[in-house]
């Protein structure tokens, strides 16, 4: 596996409708082959994992979603801050009866709803578990893929707990706070950033990247979605642009392979590449943003149709080339 | 195509309503729409304002925002018969500091503004945002200066979750927690461990060992001094609540042609419904119209084979291949459209043609706006 093999957390992240959820599963996909386990993990109760492996909603446990070649696996995880705040009480204070009053007090309440940064907290916290835990002498995930929150957000929400930290300075909270921004900003893990050829996701990442490195956290790739491939060349695109097709030529053109070649039709399709041409055009520019980021730069293709397991295997071969 | 839908019409909308409050996913232009439908109806003569969480860098400058500064300000060259649109980005911790200020002594403010749990929830904690963005908004509704508020949301489920605040503060305000958490200050100091029952003290002692002494300490400072505010706060999130349930008020989820928006688009529909809020309707925004529907994806492609097979004009073959995606794009979009309506046929539904570039100048947003009120195109 030579997609970034220090990393066992790979945080996904990305402006909105940038499709960084298809993404982060494509990244498990990849990185479950050559026999490997790999936990995908959201965190933003939108179950937006399961419906791309055709699996029903995910509970609160890890789930399989889908195995690979070589015996690889991929499981699921939907984490919820209230069974996770209990589940963190448990683990490390062994309540029991006083985890249920603490629940019966309304704390629980107060601390995932009324607090919502706190939850942010028992998020990054349960990711935490899942990178380091052991299963006999290895680890139990080979890699952990986090569909995590937007670009707006995303240092806001690794940083929350670094920020609890600070509010709590000594106690088992402080402590636990260290150990999960320690992690966050090691070589295990890699923030990557989803992007579109369009000006806004460009003009996101660009101040993402410069966030995250402000915070310290370590950055991975920009993954280009949705690549389209121009379909006029160079010099029909220029024409395209500027109004300067042959209008006639194509219009012959067409006549000869049986399609009506009304004026008004031939038109309308310049018009069409007319706004192809400017797309592409933007594309080159907003390229030329992202390749001034020197990080490396990955593309995936544009796909039509739903996705399913099948285009995930597609986009994890552009992912992570054999 | 044929199923019978409702149309939004939101010239009716900007012209009627005194609140258009914008939700839906990240990425699919509630920005953009928000202040496309602001611009629209201060230029049909309304006095506008329009609250922006986060707008993309240039969408801003072309409204004459340059930073975060919490005052609504005039837009330049826009407005026609008498209107005005103004326009501000939303600071979270400035709108929270307000309302300290405002509803405490100055002695007391001090020790909220500067204790350390509030800084932090304040400034950095998400969520805070969704509640100081209703807070601005019964602000600038009470101020009774404009005639249309439309309030842009952030990207984000929880975008709504404001809508629980009412009931949320008074189940927490009332519970046991709080009277816990208050009743060392009131007992005055730590003399209160001797006087509680086991109960409590079992409480306190979990409380202490998870969060270590100094944290709960700044938690008690800080529940302490904001005591006095709770019930203002619960009070101004009633207010809130029963101004976005008035029928002058308005939501229009935003959407775009792709299934995991819209997927999003029915998660707010559903829960603006079961709080009664009035839902306008639904924008579908960036959808790809062919202007020669005649000429299908399969007939296109099939033509540029036959041409490419032949040799013959490779910029007809391009001209066939790049409309062919376009078709295609185009009919997979209306599949998915017409799902979504089918499904919901009594909520109406405007739609925002794709265009070639983004918006970001006031004849972009017009455009938009123009858009929207006549649609369906022809």
């Amino acid at each position: 596996m030579n997609f970034f093999p220090d990393v066992r957390l790979h945080v996904v992240s990305g402006k909105g409708g940038t499709g960084k959820t298809t993404v982060a599963a494509a990244m498990a996909v990849a990185l479950s082959r050559e026999g490997r386990k790999v936990l995908l993990v959201e965190v933003e109760a939108r179950q937006g994992l399961a419906p791309l492996f055709g699996h029903a909603p995910l509970p609160y446990t890890e789930t399989r979603l889908a195995r690979t070649e070589g015996g690889g696996e991929i499981y699921g995880l939907a984490v919820d801050p209230e069974l996770a705040l209990i589940e963190y009480l448990e683990m490390f204070y062994k309540l029991g009866r006083a985890g249920r009053l603490l629940r019966r007090m309304g704390a629980i309440d107060f601390v995932t709803t009324v607090a919502p940064g706190l939850r942010d907290v028992l998020l990054t916290g349960k990711v935490k578990e899942s990178v380091i835990r052991r299963a006999g002498d290895r680890h139990a995930y080979d890699a952990v893929v986090l569909d995590a929150p937007p670009t707006g957000r995303i240092v806001r929400f690794l940083g929350a707990t670094d920020e609890v930290g600070h509010m709590a300075k000594v106690g088992p909270i402080a402590k636990q706070s260290e150990a999960v921004m320690t992690l966050l900003r090691s070589k295990q893990t890699a923030v990557h950033l989803v992007t579109l050829l369009e000006e806004m996701p460009v003009q996101e990442t660009v101040d993402g990247v410069a966030e995250i490195r402000a915070a310290g956290l370590p950055f991975g790739a920009v993954v280009i979605n949705k690549v389209r491939e121009p379909q006029l060349g160079k010099a029909d695109l220029t024409k395209a642009r500027k109004g300067r097709l042959d209008l006639d030529s194509i219009s012959a053109a067409l006549a000869t392979v049986g399609l009506d070649a009304d004026p008004g039709a031939v038109k309308v399709l310049a018009e069409e590449a007319r706004e192809h041409a400017e797309r592409v055009a933007l594309q080159v520019t907003e390229r030329l943003d992202l390749e001034a980021l020197q990080v490396p730069l990955i593309e995936l293709p544009q796909l039509t149709g739903e996705v399913d397991l099948g285009t995930l295997h597609q986009l994890a071969d552009a992912l992570v080339p054999e | 195509m044929s199923t019978p839908r409702r149309r939004l019409d939101l010239d009716a909308v900007v012209d009627g309503r005194r609140i258009v409050v914008c939700c839906g996913s990240g990425g699919v232009g509630k920005t953009t729409t928000a202040a496309a439908l602001a611009l629209r109806a201060a230029e049909r003569g309304r006095r506008v304002v329009v609250v922006t969480i986060d707008p993309a860098r240039r969408l801003a400058q072309s409204m004459g925002l340059t930073e975060l500064d919490n005052t609504p300000r005039r837009v330049a060259q826009a407005g026609a018969d008498g209107g005005e649109l103004h326009a501000m980005m939303l600071d979270m911790k400035r709108t929270f500091d307000e309302i300290v200020v405002a509803h405490a002594d100055p002695a007391r403010a001090e020790q909220i503004l500067t204790n350390p749990f509030y800084v932090s929830l304040s400034s950095s904690l998400a969520g805070t945002q969704e509640y100081m963005a209703m807070e601005k908004l019964g602000q600038l509704h009470a101020s009774g200066e404009w005639d249309l508020i439309v309030v842009d949301t952030p990207p984000t489920r929880s975008a709504l979750d404001f809508l629980d605040a009412p009931q949320r503060l008074t189940g927490f305000l009332d519970g046991r927690f709080i009277k816990l958490m208050l009743a060392p200050a009131k007992a005055g100091g730590r003399a209160y461990l001797k006087v509680m029952n086991v109960g409590i003290s079992t409480f306190t002692g979990v409380l202490t060992r998870i969060t270590g002494t100094s944290l709960l300490t700044d938690l008690r400072e800080f529940f302490a001094a904001f005591e006095s505010l709770f019930g203002g706060f619960r009070e101004r999130a009633q207010l809130t609540y029963d101004l976005l349930k008035d029928p002058n008020t308005a939501f229009v989820v935003v959407a775009a042609p792709d299934p995991a928006a819209l997927r999003e688009a029915s998660y707010f529909i559903e829960r603006l419904s079961a709080e009664d809020m009035p839902l306008a309707g639904v924008v579908i925004n960036r959808v790809h119209r062919s202007a020669a529907p005649q000429l299908s994806a399969e007939r296109s492609i099939a033509a540029a084979e036959v041409l490419e097979e032949r040799a013959g004009n490779a910029t007809a073959v391009g001209v066939l291949r790049m409309h062919a995606d376009r078709a295609a794009l185009s009919a997979r979009e209306r599949t998915v459209i017409t799902a979504f309506t089918s499904g919901r046929p009594g909520v109406p539904v405007a739609e925002i043609e794709a265009m070639a570039t983004d918006v970001h100048d006031l004849d972009g947003l017009r455009r938009v706006g123009e858009n929207l009120a006549t649609y369906p195109a022809a």
